[in-house]
């Protein structure tokens, strides 16, 4: 992006703040969201936003104007990836992708839900598959595959070792590894605060009842 | 099987056929080698990684996982196929960012080459019903047909990553009314019945199914009932995930809407590849149709005997 358009976007689009996340905006190319002209085309084809308080058209606004807590809104996990509101967008705003690189500065930001990360730190990243058939707790998976003709095992990284090591290799190398990890230490200290909190209130409520 | 098959694809099996739903992946190999078109083994391939999931949570891991699945197919010189709608879209999305953005596709060799791997961009990621329609062609499946379904209405559901983004797909563009697999459907003699919202998602995919099961089973539950209402006797779909989601999600939907749906759904899900076999006159045994097991809480979570036994006598 020329310095000039990148200028243009901080004054217009994020002047209400100059965070560090706008940043992440504009680096993320979710400047491609100026053409959009509300229409609400989006919206209206949204099968997610049929069934719940999702608004396509509603987030990406928000990302637009700056606004980060839209980084913690639960809504934006609730996009099934259909893609149909990114084949009729009038402005050819490929607006799935753009949700999905909003999803990436959440995840950066450590707002990712715990089936989330225990799907990508204790399932994906330790097997290669999201959806394992090895392990002690999988031996119905290999039964049924056998029952059908298979070998219990598929030639997946499931038979070899080595890919598992090599698709990790490669996670660390783009900084995935990282990124889980600061992620965890953020859910530690987060689950330790919300025991500490509790263990206050219990504590309080003791010693009112003391007073009494 | 013909060792010199004109047609030869490396077997990309993702995650949930191969560890949940291996009737599906059995099916494919058994309607493939039937066919003459020739499957090869992706030894060590991974998660494609799932498009809604890893590629929301952080895009270079998704893109550099799927390049090494794809340079897997590479060394054996021969295009991908999958039977899954999840696995097509990181595939096929992968394969065409890095093949249009030079930049990127450095990028990403960079890190390849740390494990000794390149992705060139020389093999195309293609899907079991891409394959059907385009390299074996209609006609050439019709010549197969041993058996006609006479008294079969079939609810097609597509999927969305078959079709869509549709500028990343080869059906010309099209992606609010293809007709493709209604159209493969229909040589065996099954009428693929119109239903309201027919290109609506199943709720599967996205990442939803994982943050909150009632909100999947909603989407499901509403196309069931619009399928319902078709009077549908089975649900043909090709993708394994929406396969689950519309198997095991009828019990789910069953049980959180039980006040709201009326009769509990019972629907029998079969994959396209099931359906075909049938037809062809292949055994119902190779196809993953029947159950030759005692394991409990394993799919098909909603049986297909109402099927088997509608058409035993249309097999004929
Ligand atoms: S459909 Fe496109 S132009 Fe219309 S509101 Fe949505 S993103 Fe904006
Ligand atoms: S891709 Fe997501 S936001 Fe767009 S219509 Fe589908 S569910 Fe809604």
């Amino acid at each position: 992006m020329s310095d000039n358009v990148e200028k243009y976007i901080k004054r217009k689009v994020y002047k209400s703040t100059n965070s560090r996340i706008a940043q992440k905006f504009v680096d993320a190319g979710l400047e491609k969201l100026r053409a959009c002209i509300n229409c609400g085309t989006c919206t209206g084809g949204c099968p997610s936003g049929r069934r719940t308080a999702y608004r396509t058209r509603s987030v990406l606004r928000r990302a637009l104007t700056g606004d980060e807590s839209v980084l913690e809104d639960i809504g934006i996990w609730f996009c099934s990836t259909c893609y149909t509101c990114y084949e009729r967008c009038p402005r050819g705003i490929p607006v799935t992708d753009m949700i999905i690189k909003l999803r990436n500065i959440a995840v950066e930001e450590g707002h990712i839900l715990d089936p989330h990360f225990v799907l990508a730190n204790k399932v994906f990243y330790v097997t290669g598959h999201g959806v394992p058939a090895n392990g002690e707790g999988n031996q119905k998976w290999r039964d049924l595959r056998e029952s059908y003709g298979l070998p219990p095992l598929p030639p997946t990284v499931h038979m070899h070792p080595e890919a598992v090591k090599e698709c990790q290799e490669l996670m660390k190398s783009v900084g995935f590894r990282d990124l889980l990890d600061k992620i965890e230490k953020q859910k530690e200290k987060e689950k330790l605060e919300a025991e500490k909190a509790e263990a206050n209130k219990i504590e309080d409520k003791k010693k009112e009842k003391e007073k009494k | 099987m013909s060792k010199n098959s004109k047609w030869k694809y490396g077997f990309f099996l993702g995650c949930v056929a191969p560890n949940r739903y291996p009737m599906i992946e059995a099916s494919i190999r058994a309607v493939f080698d039937h066919l003459g078109a020739e499957i090869l083994e992706l030894e060590g391939a991974s998660c494609c990684p799932a498009p809604g999931v890893f590629r929301a949570f952080h895009i270079p891991t998704w893109l550099v996982i799927a390049a090494r699945n794809l340079t897997i197919a590479e060394e054996l010189g021969i295009d991908v196929v999958t039977g899954c709608n999840g696995c097509y879209g990181t595939l096929r999305d992968a394969w065409v960012e890095l093949n249009h953005e030079p930049e990127l596709k450095k990028m990403i060799n960079e890190h390849l080459a740390k494990i000794g791997r390149e992705f060139k961009g020389s093999i195309e990621p293609k899907h079991v019903v891409q394959v059907l329609y385009q390299d074996l062609g209609i006609e050439y499946l019709r010549g197969f047909v041993k058996h006609k379904f006479k008294d079969l209405k079939v609810a097609v559901h597509y999927g969305c990553h078959i079709i869509k983004p549709s500028d990343k797909r080869p059906w010309g563009g099209e992606y609010e009314d293809p007709t493709f697999l209604d159209e493969i459907i229909e040589i065996t003699g099954a009428k693929s019945i119109n239903y309201k919202d027919k290109f609506q998602c199943c709720g599967a995919g996205g990442a939803v199914r994982t943050a909150v099961k009632e909100i999947s089973a909603d989407f499901s539950r509403e196309k069931l009932e619009n399928i319902r209402d078709a009077g549908a006797d089975i649900i043909i779909d090709c993708c394994p995930f929406c396969h689950l989601q519309l198997d095991l999600g009828q019990m789910e939907a069953n049980n959180f809407y039980k006040d709201i749906i009326g009769e509990p759904y019972k629907i029998p899900v079969i994959y396209v590849t099931q359906l075909l076999g049938l037809a062809f006159g292949i055994d119902p045994n190779l196809l993953g149709l029947m159950k030759n097991h005692d394991l409990q809480q394993v799919p098909p979570f909603i049986s297909l005997e109402p099927f088997l036994e509608k058409v035993k006598n249309q097999l004929t």
